[in-house]
């Protein structure tokens, strides 16, 4: 029994040490978050009336339309009502000005900053969240095509590494879950592929609308290594890298996951 | 901000059983959690939701701090005249909400 016991946790040990074959997922195998749920999640996403997210995505709508900022301008006084469609599939996009890739909340505190003239939304605050969601909700079913940029090509690269960098107490990658156990469960839980199809999204265990940088930094917590701040190149670099795996799923924004 | 969202089928038949759902912004602190520097975060929640068809009282709930944030609720209803749906929500601090919507009996 308890060599039984050892043999086990030898075998265990050995499965964890095995070094990362970095086996990407394969087209025809990959699956949104959407899929791993229970039927009675899902239904609370496809009903937008039962979606939590979108009181955001109203929210989002009303400060769209109001003006801020010492230009005392609104978003739609420059953007067309249409005009957003499409464009959280492409995002991280490259910004020519920083010459590096920015995510889509970065991109609506730039166009603040520098159009509006008004003081950036903290990360994961309210107005933030809701703009986001309200813009990306507008590609909802439209295919992610983020990388599709070659500028973008050395920071999908990086992206990469930190994806199958092992790192934190737990020594654990992103890959050696997301590539390599996907079709297990960790604790009861579903171990997802990782795809990032419907940030910003609402979490039941969140009990709120959260960005893709609020998972990605639980993920770091969980396997005890020392969060990004958020903004931080890093985790875009990583955002960009999942939007480049997921290419050509389509955005479910706001998705509702547990 | 807060926001609200209404489902009722905006036509019936007389006697139809419809379905009427109901989603609130809201953020339903328990009153059971801390700050990180100890202090006991008071409670916000919403105690009482009530709906009205055509002024008469169908529907009633209260709130409890167990009930997960943004509440959603959803409870069915005999369509027996046009006329208006009257929602409330009633919570601490002063909270309170309306909505209305109206339905079309064919």
């Amino acid at each position: 029994m308890k060599a039984g016991r050892t043999i086990a946790g030898v075998l265990l040990l050995l499965a964890i040490c095995v070094p990362l074959l970095a086996a990407e997922i394969p087209a025809d195998q990959r699956r949104s978050g959407f899929s791993f749920m229970g039927p009675d999640t899902q239904a609370i996403q496809n009903d937008d009336t039962a979606n939590p997210g979108m009181l955001w995505v109203l929210d989002g709508e009303a400060l769209w339309k109001r003006k801020a900022g010492a230009a005392g301008k609104s978003c739609a006084d420059c953007h067309d009502d249409d005009s957003m469609r499409g464009v959280a599939a492409r995002y991280p996009a490259f910004d020519e000005a920083l010459a590096r890739p920015v995510n889509l909340e970065q991109r609506i505190n730039l166009c603040r900053a520098n159009r509006q003239q008004a003081p950036p939304f903290a990360f994961e605050s309210r107005e933030l969240l809701a703009l986001t969601a309200f813009v990306a909700k507008q590609s909802h079913g439209m295919p992610i095509e983020a990388d599709a940029d070659p500028q973008l090509a050395p920071f999908v690269a990086k992206g990469r590494e930190l994806f199958l960098q092992r790192q934190g107490q737990l020594n654990l990658a992103c890959a050696n879950c997301h590539d390599d156990n996907w079709d297990k469960r960790l604790a009861g839980s579903a171990i997802t592929q990782g795809h990032p199809t419907g940030y910003p999204m609402y979490r039941l265990e969140w009990q709120s609308l959260g960005s893709l940088q609020r998972r990605l930094r639980a993920c770091i917590f969980g396997i005890r290594a020392q969060p990004y701040d958020y903004g931080a190149q890093e985790l875009v670099e990583l955002e960009l890298y999942l939007k480049s795996r997921a290419r050509g799923m389509p955005v479910e924004t706001p998705a509702v996951r547990p | 901000m807060g926001s609200v969202l209404i489902n009722v089928p905006k036509r019936a038949k007389r006697g139809d059983v419809i379905e009427i759902k109901t989603l609130m912004s809201h953020i339903m602190e328990t009153g059971f959690r801390h700050t990180a520097t100890g202090e006991l975060i008071p409670r916000d929640i919403i105690t009482s939701f009530s709906c009205r068809y055509n002024g008469e009282e169908i529907f009633r709930a209260d709130l409890f701090p167990a009930i997960s944030a943004n509440p959603f609720i959803s409870f069915f209803t005999t369509a027996t005249e046009t006329g208006t749906l009257e929602f409330s929500w009633i919570g601490d601090r002063g909270f309170s909400e309306t909505a209305t919507a109206s339905i079309t009996i064919e």
